[in-house]
């Protein structure tokens, strides 16, 4: 046991401590994201938290996906399921608000994430509802449902446990699938004790045990879910020909959320549908698997309406809130397509080596890593391109991220599509073709100019061996310090001579037209 | 580059050990690294393969692409199209850019009138470590130096260099070449290969990356230079010179400031030129047969 845990701790101390985390967050969330990037690496507890998890979580993943060839051919079934779903979604939407109406789920539509917080405020009021408990749901962080509730007078409480850990910290998730890997169990037991108070009103008892920790928030849900007037979730797959809503979950909050309350409200985005039943499998192998390791989660749910006539449990009543907010625009642009395919499993973040560096946080989006990277740009409440732009740029295009994707995204060439989009010249812009919010907002001209500089040197190889024969000559004019290189490298110094002057020198071949005898040494395979 | 690493590998044929390749030397190796692509001329001279090096070639064009500036880019590759315009295999002197001419270059010039010459140029390029094991099937054979145990000897002996490699993260995921990158170091005579700790994490440079995301690219490299150090090698060797100027550059920092030893970095066609001197090279030995030599070295 830890000192802390033997030693009787400062409730005042502690309550410091974790109002300093609150202020810390609040501040770096001010902030612009390389200030924030900058701030998260110097910050060593929470690099090693992030550091930690990620290594976890990619052996973890391993551990489940034991034969790569197998892995690849899931990966492919992966890949064409959510093709498939892509390929038909307005027909697919169409059939799920029919099957899900005749199930007796109330289907809403919102274009926008102001639309989707008016549509889920409206049936509380006009239920006279009170007080939500939510069930994980990152689509209700894009709106921000939270604040927009509670700005009317409704009490939300998050239900999943780290979701509830954060929202007693009052920030925001780091990570779509585990909110608060960004703390360590020190840091939670604070929380708890200083900010949380037992069903009696005590506050809780400080302990660093994990089943301390998830029992004491058990017993201060639990009441909480026998007195919601409303369940919130979201939802990973709403089957379109059986009208089913299936969401995954290993806490149980999930089902208590959305069967307890007597109204439960589902919101997703429009391209979680799928067609039929027989393409859960496929993606449900995946799911678990590359979020956290496991091969099924612990609760599966099933989700076909409200209660019947004849049925004893359940909600009266079960909404449906499809939302917009960019995707459509997804759809229909030729590249970023792919970025509907994703089911929010979260392996690219935890394989990638910029956010085991920086954390969710600094990316200041509700998606962060990868996958954020890529969603955040087009979703019309997150400032398109032009509030994003830093945020494309933190990426090395390692391909870790795209090759940990379950469904294949392509995700580093998206990302690179991003940047494309974001410095488009204006010209583009009116090409008649559609662009990503905020095209060619990160377009400045020193930028530009750099570029059509170094494009006319390299276009023309007189030119080009003309300055890096300068550089070669000059080697010794070269600066000692060229930042940010240099604050953590030494400067690289220019060879004595071109490689192209050594081949020259040492009498190598320019060209073949002299030697060519117009036999290919290809084999007459590989031309096909 | 984009290692987009999330399509399958596309089995690639690859010709009969040709009579004449052309060598992209690459624009980092022109300048910063180019005894590597010397030493790379002489080992294919040596094995009686002619080497045309276009004093037309200029670079992939890659820093512009990954920037976001395709117009820039689309001209730049435009020249290296016409530099390697003959029908012979191109062997690039690092992965990175070959991943750009093989994967790239057919989308940047797709529905364009030099869409065919694309796709023809992309089939033809090969990475250094890929052309010697699946072109060439590159063999040493020690000659009776100081240590006889031979290529790939399971005991480290004294004179054995303690050899990290670090296989690029195009190389890896973008052309899918772990394997023939291990093979060939593995081949090395004399050669013991040390892995370093979260041996397939990116080592930070990702080009601009590096300059437009200075704070996190300097995190990214300071810890794989520290895994680097741990190895206790005695040489860093790469077939990305990218990757070996940020490792390389910042084991020099750390080393200035007492927290490691500098440790040299060479281009793998480096050691492979210095293994002439105590073996005998032996290329084609294999060809005939349909397995793909480059899977011996597989992790």
């Amino acid at each position: 046991m830890s000192e802390s845990n033997m030693t009787q701790p400062n409730f005042i101390e502690l309550t410091e401590a974790v109002n300093r985390e609150e202020h810390e967050f609040a501040d770096m969330a001010s902030r612009h994201f390389k200030v924030r990037a900058q701030m998260a690496l110097e910050n060593d507890t929470l690099r090693a938290s992030f550091r930690g998890a990620s290594d976890f979580l990619q052996a973890k993943r391993k551990s489940v996906f034991p034969d790569q060839a197998e892995l690849e051919d899931l990966r492919d079934r992966g890949e064409a399921a959510r093709q498939r779903s892509l390929a038909n979604l307005p027909e697919l939407l169409e059939l799920l608000e029919t099957n899900l109406t005749a199930n007796g789920v109330q289907v809403h539509w919102a274009e926008t994430a102001t639309q989707a917080n008016q549509i889920i405020h409206g049936i509380m009021a006009a239920n006279n509802a009170k007080t939500v408990v939510k069930g994980k749901s990152m689509v209700s962080e894009e709106i921000e449902l939270n604040h927009y509730l509670e700005a009317r007078g409704i009490e939300c409480l998050e239900s999943d446990m780290g979701e509830y850990l954060v929202q007693l910290a009052k920030e925001a998730p780091s990570h779509i699938v585990m909110p608060v890997i960004h703390k360590n169990k020190q840091q939670i037991a604070q929380l708890m004790h200083t900010r949380a108070t037992t069903p009696d009103g005590e506050p809780v008892p400080y302990s660093e045990d994990v089943d301390d920790l998830i029992g004491n928030a058990r017993a201060i849900l639990r009441q909480k879910f026998e007195q919601a007037d409303v369940g919130v979730s979201g939802v990973n797959m709403a089957i379109a020909e059986t009208g089913t809503l299936l969401l995954v979950e290993n806490e149980g909050n999930g089902r208590m959320s959305t069967t307890v309350p007597p109204i439960h409200i589902a919101v997703t985005g429009i391209e979680k549908v799928v067609r039929s039943l027989t393409d859960v499998p496929e993606l449900l192998t995946l799911l678990p698997r590359s979020a956290t390791g496991q091969l099924i989660t612990t609760y599966v749910n099933m989700i076909s309406g409200p209660r019947k006539a004849d049925e004893l449990d359940g909600p009266e009543q079960v909404h449906m809130v499809l939302l917009d907010n960019g995707r459509s625009k997804m759809f229909n642009h030729p590249d970023l397509k792919p970025t509907l395919q994703c089911i929010r499993c979260g392996a690219c973040m935890n394989h990638c080596p910029v956010y085991a560096r920086i954390g969710g946080h600094a990316y200041g989006s509700t998606y962060p890593g990868p996958i954020g990277q890529v969603v955040t740009p087009q979703l019309d409440s997150a400032g398109g391109l032009g509030a994003n732009g830093d945020m494309i740029n933190a990426c090395s295009l390692n391909g870790a991220c795209g090759e940990a994707c379950p469904v294949r995204i392509p995700l580093p060439t998206l990302i690179r599509k991003l940047r494309a989009e974001s410095v488009a010249p204006v010209a583009t812009q009116h090409d008649g073709t559609l662009h990503a919010n905020g095209a060619g907002r990160n377009r400045r001209m020193k930028e530009a100019l750099i570029w059509q500089g170094w494009s006319q040197m390299h276009r023309h190889p007189a030119v080009y061996r003309l300055g890096t024969r300068a550089m070669t000559l000059g080697r010794a004019l070269m600066p000692g310090k060229l930042a940010p290189w240099t604050n953590t490298r030494s400067m690289p110094k220019p060879a004595a001579k071109t490689l192209h002057q050594l081949a020259r020198e040492a009498g190598i071949a320019s060209s073949a037209t002299s030697t060519l005898t117009g036999k290919s040494t290809r084999t007459a395979e590989a031309k096909s | 580059m984009a290692a987009s690493g999330n399509t399958r590998k596309q089995p690639r044929s690859y010709p009969d050990v040709p009579s004449r390749i052309y060598l992209m030397g690459t624009c980092l190796v022109d300048s910063f690294y180019p005894e590597a692509g010397m030493d790379a001329i002489e080992f294919f001279r040596q094995q009686g393969i002619e080497v045309i090096f276009p004093q037309a070639q200029t670079c992939c064009g890659q820093p512009a692409w990954n920037s976001g500036f395709e117009d820039e880019a689309r001209a730049v590759a435009l020249t290296q199209l016409a530099a390697f315009e003959a029908d012979i295999p191109v062997v690039v002197m690092m992965g990175s850019c070959t991943g750009m001419m093989v994967h790239e270059y057919p989308v940047m010039f797709a529905n364009t009138p030099h869409q065919a010459q694309a796709k023809a140029l992309a089939e033809r390029t090969f990475e250094f470590s890929e052309f010697l094991i699946n072109v060439l099937d590159v063999q040493f054979e020690n000659i009776g130096h100081t240590n006889s145990s031979g290529a790939g000897g399971d005991s480290v002996q004294d004179s054995v260099q303690k050899v990290a490699l670090h296989t690029s993260c195009s190389t890896r995921r973008g052309m899918g070449l772990a394997a023939e990158h291990m093979a060939l170091a593995t081949r090395l005579p004399d050669v013991h290969v040390v892995e370093p700790e979260r041996v397939t994490e990116c080592c930070g440079f990702g080009g601009t990356f590096a300059v437009k995301q200075g704070d996190i690219s300097a995190a990214m490299a300071n810890d794989k230079a520290r895994a680097m150090a741990a190895t206790g090698a005695t040489v860093i060797t790469s077939a990305d010179c990218g990757c070996l100027m940020n490792i390389g550059g910042t084991l020099d920092k750390l080393a200035e400031q007492g927290e490691c030893q500098a440790i040299p970095v060479a281009h793998l066609a480096s050691l492979v030129k210095n293994a002439m001197d105590t073996s005998k090279v032996v290329i084609g030995r294999h060809r005939s047969s349909t397995e793909q030599p480059g899977e011996e070295g597989a992790q």
